[in-house]
């Protein structure tokens, strides 16, 4: 019986031997940042006496979730997300006693491409929202979107048929992609849109949802797969994030929406509509416990820079002043607050 | 008594109708022969598809190009304080030796964004190749050397054919002048096509160039060991008990069904309870082997648990008897006769199981082990991620250098796979007795 209690003790000292030890950063979040964070990483790790952090994929609410689950070395330390936090996200963090720091790192744009075989779609953002949303009004009423093809939203469009690939609901792409263009593009502009919500008693938020009738297609959160489905089927559009038009730009181009091709600089300039921001949040009380957290926010400013390593992979930077201003913050860092999020 | 003559079918026609029923049975049979051919060839056909796919496009991400460069290893200006370590070396300007070459080779081009174009060749982790290459040679420092660098993903991808030429400058990745510095060095003879020893030799990485797998097949490696450690003395040890010592009542029979539930939980299940009790309870750190090890350890443990208990039940009692009967105890009748005898059959199920449990990824994904981890672990409390993990994760970067090494990456734990079930048959059919 002493015997059985000792190995448990021992057991038990090894294991929360290994929980005080973690000397390397732990990140989690959105699959859109992914990408740009495991560069910053990888960077970061060549650096001699620092261990390369541990970038983990899931998805926004997962890194913005993650990050507010608790103070200690079993949770991460920093979280991605490709959308803002919202302020019921915030009240989770406070629950938990989480002191975060958000922190801007560029921004993405989300395109509507097709092959280049065929030609380029010129679309405003509003017949954007009005081919693809599930609901649409017609004589006052909002019923199932009955529009077969581009020509039907608006003569001006070619008489193709509506096919669009695009990610599934858990994405953050196709969040923000529902937001920019459906909701506030099209349903919070168009006055036939305003009107028959009215009647129904519906907010434009309902517009977010998006057709389920063979039109728009949920084709996996792989962006590489709906790039390669371009590739073969020309009559048919994808929506996937810039980096990804970026490096195919030889076989793929994206539609010009509501007059403005996406392009490095287009997007840049804030010309392009249908872009979103990249954030990551930094849990206070983890800078100074996990090795590396400052010198991690400060690889990011290296490379996020108008001819760093981060554009050449499609990220695009933000302007100098808000460069200025998020360098500044990861050394003042200021408590996120609900009435920022305002 | 009535005399009662038989009413039946006379002779005659009784064999006519046994002849058509045969000729009935007959085609019955022939049509579920060609049914079950069918299947399999569908099945075969299905196969041949996916390993033609994965090898014709595997295949070549086995090999990437390199460019020569013939480097002046200048004492001074890689090693400034002449120590010779790793801390002293990070010191050292290696990118300028590296560029100094390239810039020669290309015949000295000017202007700033001549040479940036230049700079863009090669790949930008040749500097550490450099780095790793002098610690291993120190003697070569103040010498000339040829080494062989990865050229950038993007060049790789046009030398392999996959950007055209033809493509208008603005819309390809490289432009007009980088092709030019291609040329040049293909025609003089610097530029070779071999197997990528990144790819073997290296960790991951987000420049596609030097992408590899040793991180994750360590990884992998580690999580399988602290699986079978577990798993496998545990598995056999409930196996036996269940089959040789336990009484057959109410509570066995409550086990023994568990234990076949447990088999057919989806393994995400084990990954969250891995979640809740190894790393929120326990406090173990996030994506380390050793939580994933445990974790895939209880996944494979129904499997082995029904294996093993198959394997002892295919020992003949006659040889239990045999042994109780000139006087073993229980104990040495199962530890002498019956766990050699069924060890081959166990070894089968463990490494089925093991096979199993290396093609796994959702049950890592809740203990942070689907992760971008670019430091090889050195043991089982280091980060670190599988190969499967690392397919998914290579699968979804948009750089196309990587859609060749994801298909590379596949090949390798194919073959893993694979060499692990071979493992398993030969095992079998060397150690297996027959009754």
């Amino acid at each position: 019986m002493f015997a059985r209690i000792t190995t448990a003790a021992a057991i038990a000292a090894v294991i929360s031997s290994t929980a005080v030890a973690r000397d390397y950063i732990s990140i989690a979040g959105s699959s859109t940042v992914l990408p740009f964070a495991t560069i910053v990483a990888e960077r970061l790790g060549r650096n001699v006496n620092q261990k390369t952090p541990v970038v983990e994929s899931g998805g926004s609410s997962v890194g913005k979730k993650g990050v507010c689950d608790g103070i200690g070395t079993e949770f991460i330390d920093i979280g991605n997300a490709s959308s803002r936090m919202k302020t019921a996200e915030l009240e989770y963090c406070d629950k938990n006693g989480v002191k975060i720091t958000e922190i801007k790192v560029g921004y993405d744009g989300i395109v509507v491409a097709n092959s280049k075989k065929a030609d380029r779609l010129k679309i405003s953002l509003a017949d954007l929202g009005k081919a693809l949303t599930a609901e649409v009004p017609v004589d006052g009423k909002m019923v199932a979107n009955p529009y077969k093809k581009w020509s039907d939203v608006n003569p001006a469009l070619p008489a193709m048929e509506i096919r669009v690939y695009g990610p599934p609901t858990t994405s953050g792409t196709r969040a923000s992609f529902a937001e920019i263009v459906n909701e506030k593009a099209y349903c919070g502009k168009d006055a036939e849109a305003k009107a028959a919500l009215k009647a129904a008693g519906k907010k434009a938020k309902t517009c977010r949802a998006m057709r389920t009738d063979g039109a728009y297609v949920e084709a996996g959160e792989q962006d590489n797969l709906i790039v390669q489905k371009l590739q073969e089927d020309t009559g048919a559009f994808g929506i996937f994030g810039f980096s990804y038009l970026d490096q195919n730009s030889d076989t793929l181009q994206g539609a010009e929406l509501s007059g403005v091709v996406p392009t490095f600089d287009a997007i840049a300039a804030g010309k392009y509509k249908a872009s979103r921001a990249l954030f990551f949040y930094v849990k206070h009380q983890h800078i100074g416990v996990v090795p590396g957290i400052e010198a991690y926010m400060t690889e990011w400013t290296k490379h996020w820079g108008d001819d760093g390593i981060l554009a050449d992979a499609g990220m695009i930077p933000m302007p100098q002043s808000e460069r200025d201003e998020m360098a500044s913050r990861m050394k003042n860092l200021p408590v996120l607050v609900a009435a920022d999020l305002k | 008594m009535t005399d009662r003559t038989y009413q039946g079918l006379d002779p005659q026609q009784a064999a006519e109708r046994v002849a058509a029923s045969i000729n009935l049975r007959k085609r019955k049979e022939t049509r579920f022969v060609w049914l079950g051919k069918t299947a399999v060839a569908i099945a075969l056909g299905f196969l041949v598809l996916l390993f033609a796919g994965i090898l014709t496009k595997g295949i070549p991400g086995l090999f990437q190009y390199y460019v020569t460069l013939d480097l002046q290893l200048d004492a001074q200006q890689l090693d400034p304080s002449g120590q010779m370590t790793v801390e002293s070396l990070a010191g050292g300007d290696f990118d300028g030796v590296i560029r100094a070459s390239l810039y020669e080779a290309l015949g000295n081009p000017e202007g700033r964004k001549a040479k940036r174009e230049a700079r863009r060749l090669i790949s930008s982790g040749s500097s550490q190749r450099l780095m790793t290459y002098v610690l291993d040679n120190p003697e070569q420092l103040g010498s000339t050397v040829s080494i062989q660098f990865a050229v950038d993903d993007d060049v790789d991808t046009f030398l392999r054919g996959l950007i055209s030429r033809e493509t208008p400058e603005a819309d390809r990745r490289i432009s007009d002048q980088l092709i030019n510095y291609i040329d040049a060095l293909n025609a003089q003879g610097r530029i070779s096509y071999e197997i990528s020893d990144y790819l073997f030799f290296g960790s991951a990485s987000r420049d596609a160039e030097m992408a590899g797998i040793r991180g994750a097949l360590v990884g992998s490696i580690f999580t399988l060991l602290v699986c079978i450690v577990i798993a496998f003395p545990l598995g056999v040890a409930t196996a036996v008990y269940l089959e040789e010592m336990a009484p057959k009542n109410r509570l066995t029979e409550i086990i023994e069904i568990n234990i076949n539930n447990l088999a057919a939980v989806p393994s995400v299940v084990f990954g969250i309870m891995g979640l809740a009790i190894f790393i929120v309870a326990f406090g173990m750190p996030r994506s380390i082997p050793l939580v994933g090890g445990i974790v895939l350890a209880l996944m494979t443990l129904p499997t082995i648990i029904i294996s093993s208990r198959a394997a002892i039940r295919a020992v003949p009692p006659s040889i239990r008897d045999a042994a109780l009967g000139v006087g073993a105890s229980k104990m040495q009748t199962i530890m002498h006769h019956v766990l050699p005898l069924a060890m081959p059959g166990m070894l089968t199920g463990t490494i089925i199981g093991m096979a199993q449990a290396l093609g796994e990824t959702a049950p890592l994904l809740m203990i942070g082990m689907v992760a971008f981890i670019v430091d090889v672990p050195a043991g089982v409390t280091d980060p670190g991620t599988v190969l499967p993990v690392q397919i998914f994760m290579w699968a979804d970067f948009a750089e196309r250098m990587f859609v060749q090494k994801t298909s590379a990456a596949i090949i390798v734990l194919l073959a893993f796979l694979i060499s692990m079930n071979a493992a398993a048959i030969l095992l079998r059919k060397k150690l297996e007795r027959r009754w």
